[in-house]
């Protein structure tokens, strides 16, 4: 009964980063209807800027993070502008979703330019006491509850941010109509690069948190976990908030359950095995929409 | 000096010309109906006016300033409000959050509480409504929220992408009462229609568009009585 309850908050806990990660999946092809796969690297870019600023630059953890997201930020809308805008009227969308596997390598090549291929031991930014429960019996890590808790609140900012906020309702309305967004004066470019900067933002938090959780660092980092967060969004059905929420979740259970008690080599196998049964009985994802049209 | 200029306009798709050098105007108050067959054109002049396709030649002026080159996104602040054909309301939003798109630009909170109450009293059926999902509305209902929405942004200028496709008679004669309305409260409207009675009967003047040329213009009245006209668009 203990081990399980313990299993469940590492399954929590690892999903809930997958969750950061699904929301850039998420957003970015809920508003500018792309797969953006290079996201999973801008996580292990944001852990190499957190880990420098610290270990090189002599920052303090608070200033290291806020580095790692401001700098990530920009890269997103860099990244977009660059790589992405100029192909978004390009007849096929394959064209996109090859550069955006070319940006993956790239940002993997240069990292590995820069920082080397040996994997880096992650410091300890977040350092919260851990909480033991039922007299020792469990132990919660403080950065397991730091990280579910981060991850509660960007839920609920993000959700806040799109439902109430005028940038949040361009955002929707770039999501369900790009042209008559703009008829209303939307700026449809814009709403996009705000898109890839939250994206990105969060991307180096979610590396911040992965690398604290698995303190190893190397420029292929991201790329795992990145595909799983994809799967998180598609599993809670791709362009919804709360689908990546509740995706990622149950993507990181089903992969700590799988771990323990199946067996830890096919893990992640059973990840993607859930992902094609899902589909299979619901294309859309759990929370993924029917399209439906009335005239 | 005409509200809204076209000067020998051409626009294409790839290689196919689309627009063949169109020019018309349309005067302060004015009520304009542009018809033709489908694939005259209609469509087409409506999206390059507001930027939403580029023009390959000639000049789109409003209000004296030129505006063949100004981005779609733009167009609503300087005062003219496009009805996409189809409506496009946003069905996932509420009617409520739909309308408060349309005041996108606008940024005085009272004007805007203004404007709604304005819509709602125009369309009683949308504040019964309000909460409702936009994609839920039956389809002339839809067509009075993307009217409403358009009047949220105070236009001088309403251009409308046929307004009565596909909706029952009733809401076609409801939905036309309601342009006259518009029009009466101060709005000049650029109507495309393949409705061509039920527009000629309501604007001033209409030009006729046949594949991408303009082939007569005049007044309503005189076109509706024009033979050739009631051979082609009239069906009698």
């Amino acid at each position: 009964m203990m081990s399980f309850l313990s299993y469940l908050k590492d399954g929590i806990s690892l999903g809930s980063i997958y969750a950061i990660i699904a929301l850039g999946y998420t957003m970015v092809y809920g508003i500018a209807k792309m797969l953006n796969f290079a996201h999973g690297d801008v996580i292990m870019v944001g852990a190499f800027i957190i880990l420098s600023s610290i270990t090189k630059a002599g920052l303090s953890p608070a200033l290291a993070i806020l580095a790692g997201v401001v700098l990530c930020t920009l890269m997103g809308i860099t990244i977009e502008a660059v790589a992405y805008r100029p192909l978004r009227k390009a007849a096929s969308p394959l064209a996109v979703l090859i550069t955006a596997i070319g940006v993956s390598y790239l940002l993997q090549n240069l990292a590995l330019l820069i920082f080397g291929a040996d994997a880096k031991s992650f410091v300890t930014v977040i350092d919260v006491p851990a909480l033991v429960l039922f007299d020792g019996k469990m132990t919660i890590k403080g950065i397991t509850i730091i990280t579910i808790i981060a991850c509660i609140v960007i839920m609920s900012v993000l959700t806040w941010f799109v439902k109430n906020t005028k940038p949040g309702r361009a955002m929707q309305a770039v999501a369900a109509d790009k042209d008559a967004a703009q008829l209303m004066g939307v700026n449809v470019n814009a709403t996009i690069s705000l898109t890839f900067a939250i994206g990105s933002g969060l991307a180096a938090i979610a590396g911040l948190l992965l690398c604290s959780a698995y303190p190893s660092l190397t420029p292929y980092t991201g790329s795992m976990p990145g595909i799983k967060a994809f799967v998180a969004a598609v599993f809670g059905g791709i362009g919804s908030i709360p689908g990546a929420m509740v995706g990622g979740i149950l993507l990181g259970v089903i992969e700590i359950f799988g771990r323990a008690y199946i067996s830890s080599q096919i893990a992640d196998a059973i990840c993607f095995a859930v992902l094609i049964i899902v589909l299979l009985v619901k294309p859309t994802g759990l929370f993924g929409k029917n399209i439906q049209e009335k005239v | 000096m005409p509200m809204l200029e076209v000067k020998d306009l051409q626009v294409y798709y790839g290689v196919i010309q689309a627009l063949k050098g169109i020019s018309f105007e349309v005067n302060q108050g004015e009520v304009i109906a542009l018809i033709g067959a489908n694939g005259a054109g209609k469509t087409t002049t409506l999206q390059t006016l507001t930027g939403i396709l580029p023009a390959k030649s000639g000049q789109i002026i409003f209000e004296g300033k030129d505006i063949t080159k100004v981005p779609a996104h733009k167009i609503v602040e300087m005062g003219i409000a496009h009805i996409p054909e189809g409506r496009r309301v946003f069905a996932d939003m509420s009617v409520y959050e739909n309308l408060l798109m349309g005041a996108y630009t606008r940024k005085d909170k009272a004007e805007i509480a203004d404007s709604l109450a304005l819509v709602y009293r125009r369309f009683p059926r949308l504040e019964e409504r309000k909460n409702q999902r936009a994609g839920t509305l039956s389809g002339g209902e839809q067509q009075m929220l993307a009217m409403g929405r358009a009047l949220m942004s105070k236009p001088r200028l309403i251009v409308m992408d046929e307004p009565s496709m596909g909706l029952s008679p009733i809401f076609v004669n409801e939905i036309f009462d309601i342009i006259q309305k518009v029009s009466e409260g101060g709005t000049t409207v650029l109507l495309v229609e393949q409705n061509a009675k039920k527009a000629l009967s309501i604007a001033d003047r209409a030009y006729v568009l046949e594949t991408g040329s303009i082939s007569l213009s005049g007044n309503a009245d005189d076109l509706l009585h024009n033979e050739s006209v009631q051979k082609a668009y009239l069906g009698e």
